[in-house]
């Protein structure tokens, strides 16, 4: 289908005018890089305790100081950067899942299943979604995978909203008619057809899902029930480096920046997304 | 149940910074103030922070140390501790106990009044034991005044309580709050009472506003039994997050509050800081353990405990996370209280002998894991999330135990769910945890092996019927030498068996603005004697009309 | 228009009920309950004070039960009591925290408000120039920014090292003892950090809406007409670009009346703030069932109204949409 693959090459080239997308999205790629390979950015173990060497700033053996503990805060800053990503891209791949699903559900067949899926989201979208988190991390316990999966599971709503849009329009246009009449399954239309089309606005949930995804973490660290230590991420360094801000500020400096940076990158990338996908916003 | 938990208590409190006088004396001012007149004067206001805020006001129904706290300025209870953690009376002038150990008999000190002006009589007292154990009450207090057979007020001011059986904690109970019974019988539900928001009592402190969530307001109660305190005026502010506390206490906003490690040592050591407030370091009255579940196939050989217990690094614990400020536990008392063995078998950091009593037990080194009939050496260690201490802990003994090839995980759980889900159902493997300590030393609910049911607090299922027996013998004679031989004997038995790993004593770090003057120091802490603090007319900062 | 206005007030009713249903269900399927939170590992509390407890709240009684009684009180909007020790009617706790959080929602509203739709406008109008490079790295920096950690930052700045303004609570401690302009005054000292930071983190949301709107509104065919007329650039942005692009700001203010009463419980924390966060917070932690249904349920109606006024407010303002 060479008119849409003509659409999405219109895209990345606006993309990649876009100069702070393009800076977002070397961030991303930076840290996402330092995921992956945290042994090209550290050799020392994140996990290794030193009661005597606790809380030294910055300095050869140390780059960026040591915690609390003793440890390496680069060491636990890069693999720290696994945690945080995983958190991120697990949560928001279930989330995508699932808002895709229910909304091609709802789009493509319309009628009562629409309506009794778009009720299920305008409740879901009544209860405070921090809260829900909260209470549900609360109620189970602090672990990754609970975490991961909380936050997957109440950040589907806009991706479901967004897929359901996007198969109503898409769903009276002739193409998708013409498939219908020459017999084509409806899942093959789907993939064909309706979800390339869908593929903007879904990365665009996703990259601001990660970035949401990971200032979560942290806001739940904040509260003690984030990722819980001795497992490194940025929020819950962060947290603990807080309270030494005054006299061993790399503590808490450099995570902090490290999620700052990242969550910007990331949304600025997906905000470019939007502007080059969107049709009504050619530029001049 | 009465002096503020949190000014915990014990031995010779430190004063940094300036003159260390353990028999307390006076305080000597840096700069500002040094030519002032020493004299106490009426006046002035404390402003106290505090991490959490009051849910009532009267201490049978809650269950928070922030409430009971705020409780313990306006209530009195017919005993209390004194500085060197004895028990002396509070409502009560003098009491005496039966021969057989059996009867207690109050003696009221005459002339109190509530702060409405009503004079108190052993009626009030009556009427506390009575609700203490009406059905009505929603109180987790009440087990204590259960075991009184009979109690009478002959008169107004006797009052004599008889148990079936000597009962030695039975006199520390009575330190529980007394309520005003002509401002509460018309209620059956004392919770729901006025007087739960806005109570009234005989304490040192008049209650005059609650702001929920923000602050509370006393102000000395002129006519206290004792004599008028010198601080006109006490406010506890809440505020919830340590280091906006820290921010608040430099700059003026708070003028006392209990320090954490990390800011005791590395935050206030400027010269500045050092001329505007005193800090007091003194052992608290709490422990931290690694307890076993004594089922646990691991567990169950005495040698694995004892090996763990050689393997896990208490200094480093020490240095780790408390940053040198506490001491190390040897067993489930507070080194200088009367009840504490100092010669118990003790447990030196050891790697070696650890190694050696694992191997006696059957555990071969295998790639640097423990093996056993096929089976490593992995278990999980559970504990409170968001307790930056604990969570502290567990790391360092992660890295000691995988130095002798054990492989330990952390799981942290939030409490209210810590102990239904895990606890109750022993679905635990090893946990870390601590107690506080109240100065009686009493602890059958923890050790005997009769308090292993669900939601008891032997959840470790320990039974050892010598240790049974003492604790039996420990609780039911007030005299203090035989019950120091039980309760000795226990710690030499515990000691031995290691069914916790002793960990730690934290100290307390409590800090006060210097202006305030009158705190000596002492085993009880610095606040037993709070209504004598006072601040020199020079140096008031807050004008308070009375 | 009145027709589907009363359809949909009617319908919230049900969905209230379903919602508070499930809220309900969700919590009491929580491990722990009210109770271990105050008897738990308390050498005092025995088995039979816990019974007594249980019976005292209810919690005795088979899942139904409990529900069809909070339904039943709910039904004359009885929120009940609280669990928390002081056995405090929930709509006197909740009442008592509305003031605060709403004024700090109210002034961080007007202040994106304020903020955000200049630089919405500005923004698309001169779509990739400078400014729009600049704000946009601005407000998405207040949305990426962790707010615990910039709180504190600026408490020191400005509470600390410049003493500026108070580090924390929302007034002094001779609050009463000021007059009335004393009053205002020393309670906007005290909000001023929190407002700001709000604000700070919400204007990326408002600021891209505007900005995209207004983006779309320029390229209408009326607005080229308008050009085409050789009407002043100026009239052309304000009287038609602009007045289209703000009328779903009415939508969003509809979407925004259930977070009014919400609290940012990292907030209240961290500035020691007594609000809505912070109280359900710890009615959460403390299994305060009453107390958490009760502020669930508001949240709930607000937002079902909310999106009433949303959807009212942009069928009234785009003709082309009318139920």
């Amino acid at each position: 289908m060479s008119g849409s693959v003509g659409i999405r090459w219109n895209i990345a080239r606006r993309l990649l005018r876009n100069r702070l997308a393009v800076a977002g999205g070397l961030v991303v790629g930076f840290f996402f890089l330092v995921a992956v390979l945290p042994a090209l950015f550290t050799s020392q173990n994140p996990d290794r305790i030193d009661v005597a060497d606790i809380l030294r700033p910055p300095s050869a053996a140390h780059p960026l100081g040591t915690d609390d503990l003793g440890r390496d805060v680069l060491a636990r800053i890069v693999y720290g950067a696994r945690v945080s990503m995983k958190v991120g891209f697990v949560a928001v791949g279930i989330a995508t899942s699932i808002g895709l699903v229910l909304g091609l559900l709802a789009g493509f067949h319309g009628g009562r299943v629409d309506a009794v899926l778009m009720r299920f989201v305008d409740i879901m979208l009544c209860f405070p979604t921090f809260f829900l988190i909260l209470a549900a991390i609360a109620f189970l316990s602090p672990s990754i995978v609970i975490i991961m999966v909380v936050i997957g599971l109440t950040g589907w709503m806009g991706v479901a909203r967004l897929v359901r849009a996007e198969t109503l329009s898409l769903k009276e246009r002739d193409f998708v008619a013409a498939a219908r009449a020459q017999g084509t399954g409806t899942l093959r239309i789907v993939f064909r057809h309706i979800l390339p089309n869908a593929l903007a606005p879904i990365l665009v949930a996703a990259t601001l899902g990660v970035a949401g995804a990971i200032l979560t973490e942290s806001a739940l660290s904040f509260l003690g029930i984030g990722v819980q230590p001795p497992t490194p991420s940025w929020g819950n360094i962060l947290t603990v480096g807080r309270n030494y801000i005054e006299f061993a500020w790399w503590l808490s400096l450099f995570p902090g920046l490290a999620i700052l940076v990242t969550v910007l990158g990331y949304n600025l990338l997906g905000e470019g997304i939007r502007d080059a996908a969107d049709p009504r916003l050619k530029g001049r | 149940m009465n002096r503020p938990l949190r000014r915990a208590i014990l031995p010779p409190i430190v004063m940094l910074l300036l003159l260390a006088a353990c028999s307390g004396g006076k305080q000597e001012s840096e700069g500002k103030g040094t030519s002032v007149p020493d004299i106490p004067a009426y006046g002035d206001a404390i402003v106290e922070g505090s991490i959490g805020g009051v849910s009532g006001f009267l201490t049978a129904v809650t269950s928070d140390a922030s409430s009971h706290a705020a409780a313990g300025y306006v209530f009195s209870g017919l005993v209390r501790y004194d500085k060197d953690l004895k028990l002396e009376g509070e409502l009560a002038e003098s009491w005496e106990v039966s021969p057989d150990g059996k009867r207690i008999t109050f003696h009221l000190r005459k002339g109190v009044k509530w702060h409405d002006g009503t004079p108190l009589t052993s009626d009030d007292v009556m009427f506390t034991y009575r609700r203490m154990i009406d059905p009505r009450t929603p109180t987790a207090y009440g087990e204590d005044f259960k075991q009184v057979k009979r109690a009478a007020a002959p008169d107004p001011h006797t009052f004599v309580v008889e148990y079936a059986r000597p009962f030695a904690p039975a006199l520390a109970s009575w330190g529980m709050h007394v309520l005003p019974k002509h401002l509460l019988e018309k209620y059956p539900d004392i919770s729901k009472s006025p007087l739960n928001k806005k109570p009234v009592g005989t304490g040192p402190y008049r209650f005059i506003e609650w702001k929920t969530g923000e602050k509370v307001v006393f102000d000395a109660s002129p006519d206290y039994f004792e004599g008028k305190p010198y601080i006109a005026r006490v406010i506890t502010r809440v505020i919830p997050d340590q280091s906006t506390m820290f921010l608040e206490l430099k700059s003026g906003g708070v003028d006392t509050m209990d320090l954490t490690p990390p800011q005791y040592t590395r935050q206030t050591d400027t010269p500045d800081f050092r001329k505007a407030f005193n800090k007091y370091k003194y052992l608290a009255s709490a422990y931290t353990y690694l307890g076993f579940r004594l089922s646990h196939p691991f567990f169950k050989d005495r040698r694995v405990r004892q090996a763990i217990a050689h393997a896990a690094d208490k200094k480093a614990l020490i240095d780790g996370v408390l940053l040198g400020l506490g001491q190390e536990a040897t067993g489930p008392y507070k080194p200088g209280t009367w009840a504490h063995n100092p010669n118990v078998r003790k447990y030196p950091y050891d790697p070696l002998r650890a190694k050696a009593l694992l191997a006696e037990a059957g555990w071969k080194e295998k790639d640097g894991v423990l093996v056993k009939d096929r089976q490593p050496f992995e278990f999980t260690v559970l504990t409170n999330a968001g307790n930056e201490a604990r969570a502290k802990t567990a790391a360092i003994l992660q890295q000691n135990l995988a130095e002798v090839g054990i492989r330990m995980q952390i799981r942290t759980v939030e409490w209210a769910a810590f102990i239904n889900q895990f606890i109750d159902k022993r679905n635990f493997d090893a946990v870390i945890l601590g107690w506080s300590l109240t100065p009686d030393p009493d602890q059958y609910d923890i050790w005997h092996s009769s308090k292993t049911g669900p939601k008891e607090l032997n959840f470790v299922d320990f039974a050892n019927p010598e240790v049974d027996k003492l604790l039996e013998e420990g609780r039911s004679t007030f005299d203090i030498e035989k019950r120091k031989k039980a309760y000795f004997r226990i710690q030499e038995i515990l000691a031995e068996e290691q069914p916790y790993v002793f960990l730690y004593v934290p100290d307390a770090l409590p800090v006060v603005q210097k202006r305030f003057h009158g705190i000596h120091p002492a085993p009880a802490g610095i606040s037993y004697n709070f209504p004598k603090w006072y601040v020199p007319k020079a140096l008031q900062k807050h004008r308070i009309q009375p | 228009m009145l027709r589907f206005i009363v359809r949909r007030l009617l319908l919230t009713i049900p969905l209230l009920v379903g919602i508070s249903f499930i809220s309900f269900l969700v919590i009491h399927l929580a491990p722990g309950g009210p109770i271990s939170v105050g008897t738990d590992m308390n050498p005092k509390a025995t088995a039979e004070t816990r019974a007594r407890l249980e019976a005292y709240y209810g919690l005795d009684q088979p899942f139904y039960v409990q529900y069809g009684r909070w339904l039943g009180r709910m039904a004359t909007l009885d929120f009940g009591d609280s669990f928390s020790p002081d056995g405090r009617p929930v709509a006197e706790k909740i009442r008592e925290r509305i003031p605060i959080t709403l004024t700090i929602n109210v002034l961080s509203m007007g202040l994106i408000f304020l903020v955000a739709i200049p630089i919405g406008i500005y923004s698309a109008v001169r779509q990739g120039s400078l400014f729009d490079r600049v704000s946009t790295v601005f407000v998405f920096t207040g949305f990426s920014i962790p707010t615990f950690w910039l709180a504190l930052l600026l408490m020191i700045l400005f509470g600390v090292k410049l003493e500026w303004l108070p580090i924390s609570g929302i007034g002094s401690l001779e609050y009463h003892s000021l007059g009335t302009t004393g009053k205002i005054a020393d309670r906007a000292r005290h909000l001023l950090l929190p407002v700001l930071l709000t604000g700070f983190t919400g204007l990326a949301g408002m600021s891209r809406y505007m900005r995209s709107n207004m983006l779309e509104v320029i390229r209408q065919d009326y607005v080229a007409t308008a050009r085409a007329k050789g009407l002043p650039e100026r009239t052309v942005v304000f009287r038609h670009e602009m007045r289209n692009a703000l009328l779903p700001v009415i939508t969003i203010l509809g979407l925004s009346v259930p977070d009014l009463l919400g609290g940012s419980v990292i907030f209240e924390t961290i500035f020691a703030i007594p609000g809505m966060g912070q109280l359900f917070y710890q009615g959460v932690m403390s299994r305060d069932y009453p107390l958490i249904m009760g502020i669930l349920t508001i949240g709930a109606f607000l937002t079902l109204l909310g999106n009433l006024l949303a959807d009212v407010g942009y069928a009234l303002a785009d003709p082309r949409i009318r139920p």
